[in-house]
């Protein structure tokens, strides 16, 4: 017989947690499963046992990184499991109950649940560019993971490019740790003076702590002594087996070229999909973020029966909107089990609802600020696009024009077909079509996403209960 | 090498494995993709289809490029697997298709 639970939530960084907290708080008894060994997601990522075994790196992670402990610490209590992968959730029964299916030390396990909150966040947006599948090419976020997961840093030549509040937080963070870039190679184009600085106010009455935090990167004195080229375009990483150079062309229209050992790109962050979209939930197309985001209603509820997302997962707004997410998913899945009525859920989440509002007028202030690039009329014919299946621009120009959609380019091309099952790959496919058919990206759709989202064992497989009738 | 430790105080344990067949020092908490790095390991596998030396790239569990071959079993991402001691490990270059897709 299989388990069943009241609220499973996918997840444990702030929304996961937040989440966790307020379902624990008004009655109900959450299940936690997060694939990290730790619990924080990325932006806390491992900031318990950074606390205790490494105490002097908090000194260059910043007090708003340290902050992070005090909402893992409170929940405490609430069953968790790291290192749990969930690959499968299972569409509703007639009653309601879903199977989540997750591996976990080799093992595979199903709970049965009448509400999901998936709170899987964000990914880096992945841009492909000449040459960057090279050894030494990174994200932005993956050293940042690095310095936090062990204090682990690069040496010799670092170039940090693209842009985002993520790449300047980094480069903060590094001149604090003694690590000094090479360059910053900026690529938010010029001319978005007016428009950001008309939403500024905005953004100041939503979240006037965020905004007067990132004030106080942009005057951090630390990063003066790199070297910074403004309005770049045309990035390529370029060596033979491993990075050696990286070139681009400044705002003048001048081509440059620097040596370098480790490049990390970063062109902010999108909506993890594949949870979402395993469970089928409707989604749109945001065009100032370039970038699917789930339907929601007001509490986080997707179009699927039962299933909720809080924070980055259902659009990108930051951790101080994912914790308020967090506890308005919670309130929503209480009262879809109808454990509390409506008018409850109403009085506590009114607080939390006007805080995401203020986090959306910041959001629109940093669309004006950091406007995606385009992901792929800019595209040369022989840059990879699929990283996996090494399928390159050019091959699926040559097909995009003939295809229904995303899953039949697929077929004929094997890209996305890979390990990653198209997280690297599908935001890239989708404008690709669009661009070459004329549609928009709503119309030519996504990748569909099936179980198992992650590779799965025979062994893990054969450990599932059989009986649970659970597996897809 | 292109990594490094940032090696300020630490009360993290070490602990040791194998890859291919030297012993890397790593430390309680790490994640089999960092240890390799903070050792100078920069390769993690090879593409199945051009054979081309690919390291990891998102370090978050989205990229799978750093899929190893951890304890003998095949398409481990390292930067999910904590390191554990005498745990064994080795570069991905066989052409191995994850079982997702069979």
């Amino acid at each position: 017989m299989t388990e069943q639970r009241d609220l499973v939530i996918i997840g444990a960084g702030p929304a996961g947690l937040s989440c966790g907290i307020a379902a624990q708080a008004w009655g109900l008894e959450p299940l936690i499963l997060d694939e990290q060994p730790e619990p924080g997601g990325q932006i806390y990522r491992a900031v318990s046992r950074v606390t205790r075994d490494r105490p002097a790196d908090l000194g260059f992670l910043g007090a708003d990184y340290a902050a992070g402990r005090a909402l893992v610490d409170s929940a405490h209590g609430i069953e968790r499991r790291q290192g749990a992968t969930v690959w499968q959730i299972g569409p509703a029964n007639k009653q309601g109950w879903r199977d989540v299916v997750w591996s976990e030390g080799g093992r595979a396990t199903t709970v049965s649940t009448k509400a999901v909150v998936i709170a899987t966040g964000a990914l880096e947006r992945p841009v492909p560019m000449p040459g960057w599948t090279l050894p030494g090419v990174t994200t932005v976020g993956a050293l940042q993971s690095a310095l936090k997961q062990s204090g682990v840093v690069p040496e010799g030549r670092v170039v940090l490019a693209g842009s985002g509040p993520l790449l300047l937080l980094l480069a903060v963070q590094y001149a604090a740790a003694g690590v000094q870039p090479v360059a910053i190679v900026d690529t938010a184009p010029a001319g978005l003076g007016f428009r950001a600085l008309a939403r500024l106010p905005w953004a100041a009455v939503g979240d006037p702590w965020t905004v007067l935090w990132g004030l106080k990167l942009l005057r951090s004195r630390a990063t003066s002594s790199v070297p910074v080229w403004r309005h770049a375009s045309n990035l390529a990483a370029e060596g033979d087996g491993r990075l050696e150079r990286m070139t681009f062309t400044d705002g003048n229209g001048l081509a440059h070229s620097i040596e370098a050992d480790v490049l990390a790109v970063h062109e902010g962050v999108v909506p993890n999909p594949q949870l979402t979209r395993l469970v089928d939930a409707e989604h749109r197309w945001n065009a100032a973020q370039r970038c699917f985001e789930p339907v929601l209603g007001t509490w986080g509820e997707t179009t699927a029966r039962g299933v909720f997302v809080a924070g980055d997962g259902g659009g990108v707004l930051g951790s101080r909107a994912a914790v308020a997410g967090g506890r308005v998913a919670a309130a929503g899945a209480a009262c879809h089990l109808g454990r509390i009525v409506e008018a409850e859920r109403d009085g506590w989440t009114a607080t939390q609802l006007d805080k995401l509002t203020g986090e959306r007028w910041l959001r629109r202030f940093l669309d004006a600020v950091y406007p995606p690039p385009d992901g792929a009329g800019a595209l040369a014919d022989d840059v990879i696009v699929c990283r996996c299946e090494e399928v390159t621009a050019g091959e699926l120009r040559g097909s995009a024009s003939q295809v229904q959609g995303p899953n039949q380019l697929k077929a004929y091309t094997r890209c996305g077909m890979g390990a990653c099952q198209g997280r690297m790959c599908g935001l890239t496919v989708t404008e690709m079509i669009a661009a070459e058919r004329g549609l928009s990206p709503d119309e030519v759709g996504y990748y569909r996403v099936r179980a198992p989202i992650k590779p799965v064992t025979v062994d893990e497989l054969a450990s599932l209960d059989t009986s649970a009738d659970a597996t897809a | 090498m292109t990594f490094r430790r940032l090696g300020g105080p630490t009360r993290a344990p070490e602990v040791s494995f194998e890859f291919e067949g030297r012993t890397v020092v790593a430390r309680e908490g790490d994640s089999v993709a960092t240890a390799l790095l903070a050792s100078g390991i920069l390769q993690s596998r090879t593409a199945a289809v051009s054979g081309s030396a690919r390291a990891p790239f998102c370090l978050i569990g989205a990229c799978f490029e750093c899929l190893m071959e951890i304890d003998g079993q095949a398409n481990r991402q390292a930067c999910l697997a904590p390191v554990r001691e005498g745990m064994t490990v080795a570069r991905q270059t066989a052409v191995v298709e994850p079982e997702a897709e069979r």
